[in-house]
């Protein structure tokens, strides 16, 4: 989707998955130069720390590669586990749905370079 | 033994319409008093009729020192039903209970007339029907007990989802206006109630607002965080509002961090500045 990518869990994740997911998401982001990835889980109806520190992750790995990914969709259940998990996933953008994603990174892209990108920063 | 057993059985049998009539007799005279209105005479009638006939039943069949045995299983149901409904009616423990102690004297009377000559068998049958009596006088308590019981859970369940009523203030933002304490099972009927509504409606910002919260503690700021980095994950942003000076203090006392939560006095500026980040603005009519 021109300079972004965006990443849809169809399936209950499990590990090798994730980890496979890892790989094709950091290449792929290398070899188009996407700007942005979405990553939608609102197919994902279960998670364990291991998942939970792969989204983390994922995230982080595509920030080094000048991307800024956002996680789309997560249920209410998913959010609750997380949080129990201790896991915050605080470097990690989110939004409710596709749409909502699409604005942020779209936002966030707008901002000039070299600047802390802030979608609700204001003059 | 077996032939004084076999006597209070025969009593009932042979004298079950007069006990019946006396019995009744005295649960009228007793819920004249307190409970009248609430329940029919018929009523009464009908239920003690039920339960003596169960009871002779029991008799001929059951072993009278074990009321938990296949025999007395339909008295036992009778009588629990029974006293379940004048829970619910209002009746006292002690009233409820009284309807199976008030069948003792009746009873006793035509036992002392049968035994007349035998003191020996007389004590021996009062004792036992004395031990069968209460012991389902106590069956009756404790159905009466455990059917309160479950009022009482029932109501805490429903003054839980009442309590917690989540509420859209704008397109886009929800307000969540806590009351009362807030303990675990609470916050997370909260949080689960708030979340499914973000998804509902698509709201990207979330007021909580704790004016109606007495007090805080180290586990209540904890799962206000929780909360807060939940609906934070889904994509929603929250912001707490209505927090009292004291309430202020003990946070800052206990030591919990509240960094990156946005924080407003009233609910009215937490409304506010969840409208400039959605970049709406209110703004005075204006009848030229």
């Amino acid at each position: 989707m021109g300079e972004y990518l965006l990443v849809t869990i169809q399936v209950d994740m499990h590990d090798q998955l994730a980890l496979t997911l890892q790989d094709d998401l950091t290449a792929m982001i290398s070899k188009t130069g996407a700007r942005g990835v979405l990553i939608d889980i609102s197919s994902l109806e279960i998670v364990d720390s291991f998942i939970g520190r792969m989204i983390a992750s994922i995230a982080g790995m595509a920030r080094i590669l000048d991307a800024q990914t956002i996680v789309v969709g997560m249920q209410p259940a998913v959010a609750i586990t997380l949080v129990e998990l201790g896991l915050s996933l605080s470097g990690v953008r989110t939004a409710l749905n596709v749409d909502k994603g699409m604005k942020v990174l779209r936002a966030l892209l707008d901002t000039p370079a070299g600047e802390e990108p802030d979608a609700r920063s204001t003059p | 033994m077996a032939t004084t057993e076999s006597k209070i059985s025969r009593i009932v049998e042979q004298y079950e319409s007069e006990i019946l009539s006396e019995w009744t007799r005295n649960l009228l005279r007793n819920v004249g008093s307190s409970a009248s209105g609430v329940i029919t005479e018929t009523e009464v009638r009908s239920q003690a009729g039920e339960f003596l006939n169960l009871f002779r039943r029991a008799l001929r069949r059951g072993d009278m020192t074990d009321i938990d045995g296949a025999e007395w299983q339909a008295a036992r149901e009778m009588l629990g039903n029974l006293s379940r409904n004048r829970g619910m009616q209002g009746f006292t423990p002690s009233e409820t209970a009284m309807f199976v102690f008030s069948l003792k004297r009746p009873i006793m009377t035509r036992l002392g007339t049968e035994h007349a000559a035998d003191a020996q068998a007389l004590a021996e049958d009062t004792q036992r029907l004395t031990e069968l009596l209460d012991k389902l006088g106590l069956y009756t308590t404790e159905v009466y007990q455990t059917g309160r019981e479950e009022v009482i859970r029932r109501q805490q369940q429903d003054m839980l989802e009442l309590s917690t009523p989540v509420v859209k203030l704008w397109d886009g933002i929800l307000a969540l206006p806590m009351i009362g304490t807030l303990d675990s099972s609470r916050t997370q009927i909260v949080m689960e109630s708030l979340l499914e509504r973000i998804v509902e409606t698509g709201a990207e910002i979330a007021i909580v607002d704790i004016t109606g919260v007495p007090t805080v503690d180290t586990l209540t700021a904890q799962h206000l965080l929780k909360t807060v980095t939940a609906a934070r994950l889904m994509g929603a942003e929250c912001i707490i509002s209505g927090i009292r000076p004291q309430i202020a203090q003990t946070i800052v006392h206990l030591g919990v961090e509240l960094e990156g939560v946005t924080t407003k006095a009233t609910l009215a500026d937490a409304f506010a500045i969840a409208l400039k980040r959605l970049g709406l603005s209110v703004s005075r009519a204006n009848h030229a």
